[in-house]
C-alpha cells in the first residue's frame, strides 16, 4: 500500500513527456500545487526519505513519543459498554489519553523534528477542531521554534478553548473569514503563506492529506497507532479485531488506525464520515456517500473524492464536528474505498452526540465530537456482532475542547442531559 | 491565430469571468484589447482560489456567487473570438472545473471557442502527460508557471512543455499587487532564457507603468492581473469597460 511513482492514474498517463509522477495511492494522490511550491515539496520528500534511514531521528522520535507524549497508549476493553449492548467485545484505543489529548500529537512531532532537521525556524500549520494547532503548537514550544496557526473563524468561535491554549503555547493564531471558513479555508490560507514564505518556513500539515509527499508522511507517523493496537490486542485477546473503526475527516486517525492491519484480511475496516444533518451538498461532508456530490476531483494538492457541485465548484460542508467538517478525504482512503479494502460509512451529528452521552455515562469517558462519529457506529456495530468478536474502536480525542458544543446541543441542566 | 507581442513588453491582462458579471466582463475583455492587449487571460472563477491574493479571491467568490461555470467562460471566449479574430486568447483556471468537465471534452470545448492555450494554476508538468495530449491534439497552447524558487532542471521541462509564451512568476508569494519588483523576476527570467526561444512573460505584483516599464529591460511581456480586478471592483459596471481601456493605455506611456 506504499505510494507508488508512475502508477496508472485517472490524469496522468505515465507514457507522457514528463514521467516522475510520484505520490500515487492506485490512481489517487499526486502533486497538484502552484509551482512555487514544487521545490519545497521535493526539499522535504528527499528530507523525509534521509530522516527514515537515520538512527538518531527514529531514536529521537521514538523516545519524545515515550516519555513526552505518553506511548504507548492503552487499549482499553469497555466492559460496562460491550455488556450494554449486549454484542462483541468493543475495545478503545486510547489516543485520547495521550499529551495534548488528541493523536495530533504523534504527527506535529515527528514534522517538527523534520523541520528542526531542515533548519526551518518558522512553522505554520492549519487546524479545523484545533486539536492539529495546539500539538503544532505544543511542539513549536517543545523545540523552541516560531508557530502560526490559520484556523476558519466559524471554528474559532466552536472551538474557542484550543484558541486559548494555542495562545498560551506562544502560537499566533490567525483567523481565516474567507468561504465557509472552516478546515478547508485554514488550508487555503496556510498554503499562500507557504507560497510566500516557502524559503524559510515548513508547513506542518495535520491530515492525510495535501500534495505528495504530505499523505505518506503523515499516514507514516500515524500508524504507530495500528502497529500498538495490533500487538496489544494479540498480547490481550490472542486474536485479531473483527473490525476496526475509526472516524474520517481528512483520515490522518483512520489511515494511522488500519495501517498495520491491512495485510490482515479477515479485519474489516471501517471508516465513519461525518453525516452532519442531511444528505443534501452542503449539509454533510461525507465524501464517499453516494449521491452525496462527492466526485474524484483535485482539491488542495491532492486528487480524491471532493464534494464539489457539477460545475467543479467545492461544495459546503457541514458537521457539528470541526475536524470532520472537510470537502476532501486523504488519497489513500480513495485507495482503500474503490478497492473495497476499507468501506466508508457516516453517522449523523445526533448520532455523533448521543455516542457522547453513551461513552460518558457508561464508561467515564469523554470522547471529542470527532471520535463520537467512530463510538457511534461501533454502537450500531457491536449489537449485529457474535459476543466472541472484538470490535476496536479508535478513540483519537477527548472532548474537553467540545464542552461549549455540548453545553448547547445537549441542553444539560442540572447535570442531566435532557435530550440525547 | 496565435499568441504574438506585437509592441515589447507586450501586454497580458487577466480579468475575473463574471466579475462583476459576463456581459460586462465581455465589455472590459473587448476594450482591454481594443487599448493595447495583446492577450487575455480569462479567469474561470473557483470557489477555492489558493494561489491568489485578497482581490482576485474576492472577484472569484462574486462571480463564483453569480453562477459563472467553465461553461460559461468557454462561451464568452468564442464571443470575443468573433469579436476580435486577432487577439491572444487563453484560459485561465483552476483544475478542479476543468476535470469536472473532461480534460478531453475541455480541451476539444476550449480549441472550439477559438481559445489560443490554457493555464492551469495547480497543473505542473509532472502531472501533465494526459491534458498535454489533449491539448496538442486540438492546438492549444500549455502555458505553464515558472517560479523564482523552481531549479533549472525544472525550469527545462516547463520550457519543452509550454508553448506560446512560458508564465514567469516575479516573485514568491501569491497573485496582488505590490509596491515594487524583486530581484527574482530578472532572475527567473535570465535562468529561463537558457532553455527557450519562447517569449516570456512577467507576472504577479506588476501593477502600475513603472512596472511595465522595468519588465520591458528582461522580459517580452507584462500580465497585469489584480491591479486590473481591483479597479474593476472600485467601478461601477458600466463605466468598467472605459476605465479598463484608459488603464492599460497609461500602461504604455
Amino acid at each position: 500500500m506504499e505510494a507508488t511513482g508512475g502508477t496508472t492514474a485517472a490524469i496522468v498517463n505515465p507514457a507522457g513527456p514528463v514521467r516522475s509522477s510520484s505520490g500515487r495511492f492506485g490512481v489517487y494522490g499526486g502533486r497538484y500545487v502552484p509551482e512555487t511550491l514544487m521545490a519545497a515539496l521535493l526539499e522535504l520528500e528527499q528530507a523525509y526519505a534521509d530522516s527514515q534511514k537515520d538512527p538518531a531521528f527514529q531514536a529521537e522520535l521514538e523516545d519524545l513519543l515515550h516519555h513526552y507524549c505518553g506511548r504507548p497508549t492503552p487499549l482499553y476493553f469497555a466492559k460496562r459498554l460491550s455488556e450494554t449492548l449486549g454484542g462483541a467485545k468493543i475495545y478503545l484505543k486510547r489516543e485520547d489519553l495521550l499529551h495534548t489529548g488528541a493523536h495530533k500529537i504523534n504527527n506535529s512531532l515527528g514534522q517538527g523534528l523534520l523541520a528542526r532537521r531542515m533548519g526551518k525556524q518558522r512553522i505554520i500549520a492549519e487546524t479545523g477542531a484545533g486539536q492539529h494547532g495546539v500539538a503544532t503548537a505544543t511542539v513549536c514550544a517543545l523545540l523552541g521554534m516560531d508557530c502560526v496557526i490559520y484556523m476558519g473563524e466559524e471554528d474559532m468561535r466552536r472551538q474557542e478553548l484550543n484558541v486559548y491554549r494555542m495562545r498560551l503555547l506562544g502560537a499566533e493564531v490567525r483567523g481565516v473569514s474567507a468561504g465557509s471558513a472552516t478546515l478547508k479555508d485554514a488550508i487555503s490560507e496556510a498554503m499562500r503563506d507557504w507560497v510566500t514564505n516557502v524559503r524559510s518556513t515548513f508547513y506542518i500539515l495535520g491530515s492525510a492529506l495535501g500534495a505528495h509527499p504530505y499523505p505518506t508522511i503523515v499516514r507514516d507517523f500515524q500508524r504507530v497507532i495500528s502497529k500498538e493496537a495490533r500487538a496489544q490486542i494479540l498480547e490481550q485477546e490472542d486474536k485479531l479485531p473483527a473490525a476496526v473503526v475509526a472516524c474520517v475527516g481528512g483520515g490522518s486517525n483512520a489511515i494511522g488506525a488500519f495501517y498495520s492491519f491491512l495485510e490482515d484480511a479477515n479485519v474489516q475496516l471501517i471508516g465513519v464520515e461525518a453525516g452532519g444533518r442531511g444528505t443534501a451538498l452542503g449539509e454533510h461532508a461525507a465524501r464517499f456517500l453516494k449521491t452525496g456530490g462527492g466526485v474524484p476531483g483535485v482539491l488542495q494538492g491532492t486528487y480524491s473524492y471532493v464534494l464539489q457541485d457539477n460545475a467543479g465548484q467545492i461544495a459546503l460542508t457541514h458537521s457539528v464536528s470541526a475536524g470532520l467538517d472537510y470537502a476532501s478525504v486523504g488519497p489513500e482512503h480513495a485507495m482503500l474505498h474503490d478497492s473495497g479494502r476499507a468501506t466508508y460509512t457516516m453517522a449523523t451529528d445526533d448520532e455523533a452526540l448521543k455516542a457522547v452521552v453513551t461513552l460518558a455515562r457508561t464508561e467515564g469517558i469523554l470522547p471529542a465530537l470527532e471520535s463520537a462519529h467512530a463510538i457511534a457506529e461501533a454502537l450500531k456495530l457491536a449489537p449485529k456482532m457474535a459476543k466472541t468478536d472484538v470490535l476496536m474502536v479508535n478513540l483519537s480525542g477527548r472532548g474537553d475542547k467540545d464542552m461549549g458544543i455540548l453545553a448547547k446541543e445537549l441542553d444539560i441542566k442540572g447535570g442531566v442531559a435532557v435530550k440525547g | 491565430m496565435a499568441i504574438q507581442f506585437k509592441t515589447k513588453p507586450g501586454l497580458v491582462v487577466y480579468l475575473t469571468a463574471g466579475d462583476p458579471d459576463l456581459a460586462t466582463t465581455r465589455d472590459i475583455a473587448l476594450a482591454a484589447i481594443d487599448n493595447g492587449s495583446d492577450a487575455l487571460e480569462l479567469g474561470v472563477p473557483f470557489s477555492d482560489p489558493l494561489a491568489d491574493g485578497p482581490v482576485i479571491q474576492r472577484a472569484s467568490e462574486r462571480a463564483v456567487a453569480k453562477g459563472t461555470r467553465l461553461t460559461d467562460v468557454l462561451t464568452l471566449a468564442k464571443e470575443l473570438r468573433a469579436a476580435r479574430p486577432q487577439a491572444g486568447i487563453i484560459l485561465f483556471s483552476y483544475l478542479n472545473p476543468v476535470l469536472r468537465l473532461g480534460l478531453k471534452d475541455f480541451c476539444a470545448q476550449a480549441a472550439d471557442a477559438g481559445a489560443d492555450g490554457v493555464l492551469l494554476t495547480d497543473m505542473i508538468v509532472e502531472e501533465a502527460a494526459e491534458y498535454l495530449e489533449h491539448m496538442s491534439a486540438n492546438s492549444l497552447a500549455p502555458v505553464f508557471l515558472a517560479a523564482p524558487t523552481s531549479p533549472d532542471s525544472r525550469l527545462k521541462a516547463i520550457s519543452e512543455n509550454s508553448r506560446g509564451f512560458v508564465y514567469a512568476i516575479s516573485r514568491t508569494g501569491i497573485t496582488g499587487i505590490r509596491s515594487s519588483l524583486t530581484e527574482d523576476a530578472a532572475q527567473v527570467v535570465g535562468r529561463l532564457r537558457q532553455f527557450t526561444q519562447l517569449p516570456i512573460a512577467l507576472g504577479f505584483g506588476i501593477s502600475n507603468a513603472q512596472h511595465v516599464r522595468e519588465v520591458s529591460a528582461f522580459a517580452d511581456a507584462a500580465v497585469i492581473g489584480s491591479a486590473i480586478v481591483q479597479l474593476i471592483e472600485k467601478t461601477a459596471p458600466e463605466q468598467a469597460a472605459v476605465a479598463v481601456g484608459s488603464f492599460i493605455k497609461e500602461l504604455r506611456a
